[in-house]
């Protein structure tokens, strides 16, 4: 099996990309948290991607429970075909869908199945999810039938640390937390979404970009997403990259989305103008 | 910070490296630890150490709070010290097969390990040495220098320098020294996004006894399974059924701490999500008054707080609980407003005696608790550093409140004394 590796569109750390391999080596989940804007959903697509994979997405919600991943049963469709006379409702395997695992494991192919943000369901969700992850089958109670994965899933998990995650869950997990990426790796990535920028401007915003990170007390830092929508707007202003680095940050309202947050840049940057 | 580096019962590195990071606090489980042999043996790593690193931290470190651990234990055990990671490999082979191995280990890891299949890992890293030896490659052998190492000082040296292996990247060592995860350990308070995430979690214990409402998709679901004679679910609602009260020491001695309580106040106000939040400040104890603002310009009565709040209030206290010893023991009356009251700890211990679940936040570390006044209020309220690991820790608690008879006693008799 070919090393993970990124791809043209996703620039990935030594670090992550060991990671994806030894998951996918081990045959378990792998974990991924960050900060905010560092990739962690797009990581799924990229591995789907590099390795030729259909993409199953999960987004888990605070009501989702562990069994819509599997299946769904709908029991009020059959109750009206029943009132009304659609169909056979003898056949309950016509009320069943599967979830995204549930298709997963029922493809022919092997596919990538991104649980996006598991911390957001209740803190039994990942247990209830164990002895799925563990023996790749499950069962539908209402038909009997079990679904056992014909090729084992890629399953790549997704959190914002909003809840802990039961030991026994992380134990089967491998794990990487996704660092926000140093100057020179950000460079690469901000050349992915603008391959044509100028160097002294590339260059110029990111020594803003991480001057404005570092400032004390922001409630919401920029992060990538926000740095490559800066460099749209300082492009399209056609804005001098000497300009960037003075009192007067342009278009600071592509980086900041909080008004506590200006407020703070504008008391941090106040005193310079002075001297 | 460190205990003397273990050396393990067999001798080699690698088991060093578990036992290393075991004594430094990360938990690593028997159970990841054979899921890197597995990984080892089946070579992830690449044979480089740049590969181990990476291999061992994906597998053994399950939160980013212990990166920081971690990379410590990995500069300290491997710094110095000729790796080549084919060595490693034989010399764990030897080891599995040593029947000896198993005598050093502490219980659970012995039982662990002996519940294992061994011989088959075993037989995979055979398999592998004996793959390598046929390849002749060398090249990938990573040598630290001993006393010329340009890791050494201690692990100050942030750039380090790479010895060997393919070339890109940043060497292992170098990566563990640089500590570039440092903020991200748990016993540091970083923002107010992470407190309100740990304060978040305050709240979810708050649906266990949430008043009975009728679900309505769960009795739809029933009816029909019912064949449609109605079958009502009735479900625990879902609302915040926490009210917290805080009560903020500041000036003085807490001035140092400003900035952190106030990111607690902050995350406690937009994140909490809480059926009711009320806070109020005082200065070093809590008399006769608390505060609506930090000025100490409104004043609410401390009495009328314990009889209007009922017993299911959450209660955190904030503050360095250090301050004269009589502004806590004396009797004569409210330290600041010279009436005549309650000593300072007896208005504390109401509080305690009238709401189990309070706990009493301090930004100083334990190593200060065990004299002073701070102990004194530590015997009326279980105490947390106000970090995340200890508001972790205070969560926990105040999940499942477990008072000691002997604190309960102690707190009624102060409770009781005027």
């Amino acid at each position: 099996m070919q090393s993970f590796s990124g791809t043209s569109e996703y620039i990935v750390s030594p670090e992550l990309a060991r990671a994806v391999d030894v998951a996918i080596a081990l045959q378990r989940p792998l974990l991924i948290k960050g900060e905010p804007g560092t990739g962690k959903t797009l990581l799924a697509r990229d591995i789907a991607i590099f390795y030729n994979c259909p993409l199953e997405r999960w987004h888990v919600k605070s009501t989702t429970k562990a069994v819509d991943g599997l299946y769904q049963y709908d029991a009020v469709r059959r109750l009206h075909d029943s009132r009304f006379g659609d169909g056979d409702v003898r056949d309950i395997s016509r009320y069943i869908t599967l979830g995204p695992l549930g298709r997963a494991f029922k493809s022919e192919r092997r596919v990538v199945v991104l649980i996006d943000e598991i911390d957001k369901a209740d803190l039994e969700f990942p247990n209830d999810l164990l002895h799925e992850l563990d023996a790749m089958e499950f069962t539908i109670p209402e038909t009997g039938e079990t679904v056992a994965a014909r090729q084992r899933p890629i399953v790549i998990i997704t959190s914002n640390n909003e809840k802990e995650l039961p030991d026994a869950f992380l134990r089967r997990c491998v794990f990487h937390w996704i660092e926000f990426p140093d100057k020179a790796l950000m460079a690469r990535i901000v050349r992915v979404h603008h391959p044509d920028v100028e160097d002294r401007l590339l260059a110029g915003a990111l020594e803003a970009f991480y001057a404005l990170r570092a400032v004390e007390g922001l409630r919401k830092p920029p992060s990538t997403s926000e740095l490559i929508d800066w460099l749209s707007a300082l492009r399209h202003g056609g804005i001098d990259p000497a300009k960037l680095l003075g009192a007067k940050i342009p278009f600071l309202g592509a980086l900041l989305k909080k008004e506590h947050d200006f407020d703070a840049v504008a008391r941090r940057y106040k005193p310079r103008t002075g001297s | 910070m460190f205990a003397t580096p273990y050396t393990a019962p067999g001798g080699t590195l690698f088991l060093d490296f578990f036992f290393n990071l075991r004594g430094a606090g990360v938990p690593v489980t028997t159970h990841n630890w054979i899921a890197l042999l597995g990984a080892l043996a089946k070579g992830l790593h690449g044979d480089s150490l740049d590969g181990f690193y990476q291999v061992a931290r994906c597998l053994l470190v399950a939160t980013e709070a212990h990166y920081d651990d971690f990379d410590r234990v990995f500069a300290q055990t491997f710094r110095g010290v000729a790796v080549d990671m084919r060595e490693m490999l034989s010399q764990l082979e030897e080891w599995l097969r040593d029947p000896k191995v198993l005598e050093g280990l502490d219980e659970a890891t012995r039982a662990a390990l002996q519940a294992l299949d061994l011989e088959t890992l075993r037989r995979e890293l055979l398999d592998r040495l004996q793959r390598q030896k046929e390849r002749h490659d060398g090249g990938n052998k990573w040598v630290g220098t001993g006393g010329t190492s340009p890791f050494g000082q201690g692990g100050e040296n942030p750039a380090g320098i790479r010895v060997g292996g393919q070339g890109g990247g940043r060497s292992a060592l170098a990566v563990a020294d640089a500590r570039r995860f440092q903020e991200l350990r748990r016993d540091l308070v970083l923002d107010t996004r992470q407190i309100a995430a740990a304060l978040r979690r305050l709240r979810r214990l708050s649906r266990e006894d949430g008043k009975l409402e009728l679900d309505l998709d769960e009795t739809i679901d029933a009816t029909a399974r019912n064949c449609g004679d109605i079958e009502v679910v009735l479900t625990p609602d879902r609302h915040s059924q926490v009210r917290l009260l805080l009560l903020l020491d500041v000036g003085g001695s807490m001035d140092p701490h400003a900035q952190l309580v106030s990111r607690l106040f902050s995350a406690a106000h937009q994140g909490g999500g809480f059926k009711e939040l009320r806070s109020y400040y005082f200065h070093n104890c809590v008399y006769g008054r608390v505060y609506e603002d930090a000025a100490f310009r409104k004043g609410v009565d401390t009495a009328g707080l314990l009889r209007e709040l009922d017993p299911k209030w959450t209660v955190i206290l904030v503050g360095d609980a250090y301050m004269h010893p009589g502004e806590l023991t004396m009797t004569s009356g409210d330290w600041w407003q010279s009436q005549r009251g309650p000593s300072g700890l007896s208005w504390l211990a109401r509080l305690a005696d009238r709401f189990p679940r309070s706990v009493w936040l301090n930004p100083e570390p334990p190593g200060l608790w065990r004299s002073g006044t701070i102990a004194e209020i530590a015997r009326v309220f279980p105490m947390f550093q106000l970090t995340l690991a200890g508001l972790e820790d205070m969560v926990r608690f105040l999940r499942r409140p477990s008072i000691t008879a002997e604190r309960r006693t102690h707190v009624q008799r102060l409770a009781r004394a005027a």
